[in-house]
């Protein structure tokens, strides 16, 4: 498979789940773990650019795919993606640890809604779990990263 | 020293790393460590007859199955963390039980093996008979006592403590009026989206712990952990890495796995590391928020509180290592910011068999609003008096301070407010609530509480300005999301006069700050942060008299800025804090780094040897902050809210919160606590409930089944704050980790009730629960 | 809360798939996975064979056929969400999908897979019966058309053979009056009841083992629903009346 642009060796334990396999096998433990049956929405990906729950895949199935973690965003060093800076800014993040898995719901989000109205924001946050913000900021950031990447694309001449 | 930083809001330090997914929390660290599971008791009181381990142990990629009669520590009963007289029958558990579980959930055998998915595999081979026994659910069970949870503990009674103020009989006598309530509170789950781990090293050559754990104490752990292993302290480190959610059920030591965990690394040479999941989370995680109140309430024509006299049970669970300090926190804080001129309140903490009880944030005080804000209500309804009049009227006025409660605090000492203004929190709130929204089955809540913070015994801090000019910081308390690292450093840099970003701060890492109590109980701003205070401005008086004798100036003519150290009125005339580290550690060799300044033959001469008596070198200082008594922030939630009459669902129309935790260090992280507590809150008032059946088992231990509310279920809510400093400490804070959820339960009960009609006398609340009160 | 053991299989081909359904004892075919995995992971399922039929190729389509809608089993319901045909041929349908779970949770799972698993609180089941759809499965013995009324017949059991892919799930046009209500508890959650009509058809859910259709001027004769945590047999009843009422006004 590829993980964020790069191809992956597969594994041979077919009853490994996604997550545990991004996280331990890849290393890529910023893909968070929350309840492993679906509802928290802390190991949100995207698979082939939409977001699932990688608790609810097994690694096999991924295979063929493409799957991006936060940790593909934005490389190392370089400046964060919209979404990213906009949550820092709204100070929609305290713990951390639905963090990337709200980041890559909100991506998936921006990517088939990239002007979102309220209620297609309100759905697009709807299925994951935060114990910390209360959500207001997540709000916040959501409408922010709009704002940033409409300006990101008018600087690039993008449509 | 500037007040750049303090007050303003200043972006987290954290982020970036969160951001990325570059957080290291426990479970992150891999190292080839080993991988755990629990065997726990389905049952919630049973004898266990045999342990059978030896199928688990036969599969492959098993490496130990660890049951009490294999630990040297088998025997010996967990801590009880903290004693207290009136806990006459304070009982703790065996890490592994052996004889007797007392909750669905207790840990009976500790799997160690090469992958979690074996681990679990091997678990459901170890082959425990158990005998069942009847069990006690309820805290009215513990009280009629139709059977023990422990044999030698009579009625189930742990601890009972009665304590008066003033004489209540008569006053209840000769009241004009009077009113009985019976009032209840169900359990409650923490829940933070992280669970709990522990990973653990053993380095045998140098007889060295590592340990990191998700948890609200890494000094305590080390401690223990230290005393357990007959280890000196410096050969134990114990490490908070990042930690997702903490909201006190982390705070609770020791979990068995905090033994256990150490315990395998030790004996098998190798890392080891637990991760719990999100079922067995539910049933091994501490619960809290289980009462029953009796009130009795006594009172004049004006709905003047004349007597209130409050009997209540406390559901402690199967264990007590926590001691009664939440019951012993109700009891103190049930008068909330109302005069009652006598107040009597018994309690007794019932054991039942369920999961042991121990604070989740509010620790005791959302009941204890919850009590005094649902008899206000009963007096207004009864005198036909508007709500808001009768709180008002029984205010605490700000005159009145220091107030003194002359009931027992949870440090020890009485319960003394030091300082605020309850009656402009009511009208403020009221006034940003604003007029009643039209349409029908529209109601409005309102609770105003008090909240002790703040509490010692003390907190430490290391701060150290580097030679290269970089401030390093350090604490022993740990940080679950609330933005330590951010805070502390506006802090230290204010002191320091350099930016919040040339300042990093470690917090909850023994290898760098051993010292300390831990986070809890809105007291890391309060401990912690004036800690950080006293040692910055050690730091920042050292760099003065350094200065001065390198600039020959006096000291008292000296201020930093700009990361500098430079004489008021001429500022080209000073010497960067860097060059001041330099000169803080005179050398022999200079070894680069312009170290150069501080050998014999360029630094500046004067008298005497190069460090004096009592000098130190280094431009660095270790300093405490220990409490004389606790902080009482408060505050003022009210609420519009509207239920439907067809499905009984609730819609909150607006919610509104005036504050009052003192000074605000940072106002976006206290925006963020409190829309956070809000959030919980309204979760635990109306969508969360721990659905025990009657043989004490779990039966939603999942988020399909436990309703934590998402973003669609949450409203936007409006702040606002008042400073009321506290004359206690110099930074004049009070802390505010919990104040956003210890009145929503008041609020919304009180709200519902005024929107249907439903006498509301409980918590939580559903749409079942509402339409079968309504039939 | 990790997968217990099972042997993996992943068919190239639908006769694959039936070849391995016809042979294995204790299998379960893995599609979406949505419904399935979380069952895996708290070990409540616990088969011997998973057959996942996610690389079986020409699977996928949502086509107009007969007068209705034909979505096969590879068919994610996001897809079905956002497929431009269905909102015209059958938009209770597209109406019905937007409230099954979250959007992350139908990027994976399918409409046929719902079907199968036949919880009595989700939604697909009942617009199936309540349209009088039909769903086709496919062995080794050959294909076999089942209706909606024939296929529910208890809580997550249909008439579907051990041995037997669902292989296409047909919807009739809803181009008549039609509405889905429910109400649940969160967002997204199961509902503790549902109705849903389609002229003056009326099919409930959640409040019985199976959808059942009911008469609109008397929805709760007959019912006997179960209590659980969120709502019990009275409130189950009282929701049946106020959703039918809600479904019939719009």
């Amino acid at each position: 498979m590829r993980v964020n642009g790069v191809q992956r060796a597969a594994t041979d334990d077919t009853r490994r789940l996604l997550s545990d396999h991004l996280r331990h096998d890849l290393g890529l433990t910023g893909t968070h773990v929350g309840c492993e049956h679906g509802v928290c929405g802390c190991c949100t990906v995207l698979l082939d650019g939409a977001p699932i729950r990688s608790c609810l895949m097994l690694a096999v199935q991924a295979e063929g795919h493409d799957v991006t973690t936060i940790e593909g965003l934005s490389r190392d060093g370089t400046a964060l993606h919209p979404v990213q800076q906009a949550f820092h800014e709204c100070h929609a993040l305290q713990c951390g640890f639905c963090t990337p898995g709200f980041v890559m719901s909100v991506v998936g989000l921006l990517a088939q809604h990239p002007d979102p109205s309220p209620v297609e924001i309100e759905e697009g946050i709807a299925g994951n779990l935060c114990r910390c913000t209360g959500y207001a900021s997540i709000r916040r950031a959501v409408h922010r990263a709009v704002e940033l990447s409409t300006q990101g694309e008018r600087m690039t001449g993008r449509q | 020293m500037s007040t750049r930083w303090f007050g303003a809001p200043v972006q987290r330090v954290e982020d970036d790393r969160l951001l990325r997914g570059h957080g290291r929390f426990t479970d992150d660290f891999g190292d080839g460590a080993l991988e755990c599971c629990f065997v726990r008791s389905p049952y919630a009181h049973a004898r266990i007859r045999s342990i059978d381990a030896s199928a688990a142990r036969a599969m492959p990629g098993v490496i130990a199955v660890y049951t009490a009669a294999d630990l040297p520590f088998g025997g010996v009963d967990l801590p009880l963390l903290i004693p207290h007289p009136n806990l006459t029958h304070g009982r703790t558990q065996r890490c592994l039980a052996s004889d007797r579980v007392r909750y669905s959930g207790e840990a009976v055998a500790f799997v160690v093996a090469e992958s979690r998915y074996v681990a679990e595999d091997a678990a459901e081979l170890v082959e425990v008979e158990y005998e069942p026994l009847p069990v006690v659910i309820t805290p009215e069970a513990a009280l009629r006592a139709e059977h023990l949870v422990h044999d030698d503990v009579p009625g189930n009674v742990a601890a009972e403590m009665l304590q008066e103020v003033g004489d209540v009989e008569n006053a209840l006598q000769e009241a004009p009026h009077r009113k009985r309530l019976k009032l209840r509170y169900e359990r409650a789950a923490a829940s933070p989206m992280e669970g709990r781990a522990v990973w653990a090293r053993w380095t045998a050559g140098d007889r060295k712990l590592t340990v990191y754990d998700s948890t609200q104490s890494p000094t305590s752990i080390r401690g223990g952990l230290a005393v357990l292993f007959g280890l000196p302290e410096s050969n134990v480190e114990v490490i908070a890495p990042d930690v997702g959610g903490g909201f006190g059920p982390k705070i609770m030591l020791f979990y068995p796995d905090e033994l256990l965990v150490p315990y395998a690394a030790i004996q098998l040479g190798r890392p080891v590391k637990w991760t719990e999941d999100r079922q067995e989370h539910f049933t091994a995680v501490n619960q809290e928020r289980g009462q029953v109140h009796e009130v009795e309430v006594g009172f004049d024509t004006e709905g003047r509180l004349l007597a209130l006299s409050d009997d209540f049970i406390h559901d402690g669970g199967a264990y007590t290592p926590y001691g009664i300090i939440l019951p012993i926190i109700t009891a103190a804080q049930l008068p909330g910011p109302y005069r009652i001129p006598s107040y009597r309140v018994r309690f007794r903490d019932m054991y039942t068999n369920a999961t042991p009880t121990s604070p989740y944030r509010g620790a005791g005080r959302p009941h204890a609003c919850f009590v005094m804000e649902r008899t206000l209500d009963a007096i207004a309804a009864e005198l036909r008096l508007d709500r808001i009049e009768v709180r008002r009227r029984n205010l605490i006025q700000s005159g009145d301070f220091p107030y003194y409660l002359g009931v027992a605090w949870q440090d020890g000492n009485t319960v003394v407010y030091d300082s605020g203004d309850y009656p402009t929190l009511l009208a403020r709130a009221i006034s940003k609530l604003g007029p009643r929204p039209a349409g029908d089955h529209v109601g409005m809540g309102i609770a105003v509480y008090v909240e002790g913070t703040g509490v010692g015994p003390y907190e430490g801090a290391h701060v150290q300005v580097l030679v290269s000019g970089k401030v390093v910081a350090a604490t022993g308390i740990p940080n679950q999301g609330q933005a330590h690292a951010t805070v502390w450093a506006q802090i230290v840099a204010d002191e320091l006069g350099v930016d919040v970003s040339d300042v990093e701060v470690t917090s909850g890492d023994t290898r760098r700050f051993p010292w300390g109590v831990g986070t809890f109980a809105s007291r890391g701003a309060v401990t912690a942060g004036n800690a950080m205070h006293v040692a910055a401005r050690m730091v920042a008086d050292k760099a003065r008299h350094i200065a001065a004798d390198h600039l020959e100036a006096a000291v008292e003519d000296l201020e930093l800025v700009g990361g500098r150290v430079r004489v008021k009125g001429s500022p080209d005339r000073g010497i960067p804090l860097s060059a001041v580290a330099v000169l803080s550690n005179p050398v022999r060799y200079a070894f680069g780094g312009g170290t150069e300044a501080a050998t014999q033959f360029t630094a500046k001469p004067r008298e005497g040897p190069p460090l004096r008596d009592g000098e130190q070198p280094g431009l660095e200082a270790t300093g405490y902050y220990s409490p004389p008594g606790s902080t009482w922030a408060s505050g003022c939630h009210a609420a519009y809210v509207r239920v439907d009459p067809n499905t009984f669902r609730l819609e909150i129309l607006k919610y509104v919160v005036v504050h009052d935790c003192g000074r605000v260090i940072n106002p976006l992280v206290l925006q963020g606590q409190i829309e956070g507590g809000v959030a919980q809150g309204i979760g635990g008032a109306f969508y969360e409930r721990l659905a025990y059946d009657a043989d004490g088992q779990l039966r939603n231990a999942s988020f399909m089944e436990f309703l934590m509310p998402y973003a669609t279920e949450i409203p936007a809510i409006d702040i606002d704050h008042i400073e009321t400093p506290s004359p206690l400490n110099p930074l004049g804070v009070k802390g505010a980790g919990e104040a956003g959820v210890i009145p929503v339960g008041a609020v919304l009960a009180s709200a519902i009730e005024d929107a249907t009609g439903i006498a509301i006398t409980e918590m939580p609340l559903s749409p079942l629960k509402l339409f079968e009160l309504s039939r | 809360m990790k997968p217990p053991p099972f042997a993996y299989h992943a068919p190239a081909s639908v006769d694959e798939a039936c070849g391995l359904l016809a042979t294995l004892e204790d299998a379960k075919v893995l599609a979406g996975g949505q419904s399935l995995v979380p069952l895996l992971n708290f070990r409540l399922a616990r088969p011997q064979h998973l057959v996942d039929i996610n690389r079986v190729s020409g699977l996928e389509r949502i086509y107009e056929r007969d007068r209705g809608i034909a979505v096969q089993a590879l068919a994610r319901q996001a897809a079905v969400e956002d497929s431009e045909v269905v909102a015209r041929i059958c938009p209770l349908l597209t109406e019905a999908i937007r409230l099954v779970a979250h959007r992350v949770i139908r990027n994976r799972g399918t409409v046929c897979g719902s079907i199968a698993h036949a919880d009595p609180a989700s939604e697909l089941p009942a617009v199936l019966l309540a349209l009088n759809g039909h769903v086709i499965a496919r062995s080794t013995r050959g294909d076999r058309v089942i209706s909606a009324a024939e296929l529910f017949t208890s809580v997550m059991e249909t008439t579907l053979a051990p041995d037997e892919l669902m292989v296409e799930a047909w919807f009739p046009e809803s181009t008549d009056r039609h509405a889905i209500v429910e109400e649940s508890r969160r967002h997204g959650d199961f509902a503790l009841a549902g109705a849903v009509r389609y002229a003056d058809r009326l099919a409930l859910f959640g409040v019985a083992p199976t959808p059942v259709l009911a008469d609109p001027h008397d929805p709760t004769r007959g019912l006997e629903p179960s209590a659980d945590l969120e709502a019990s047999r009275e409130f189950r009843l009282h929701l049946v009346r106020v959703l039918t009422d809600r479904a019939f006004a719009a």
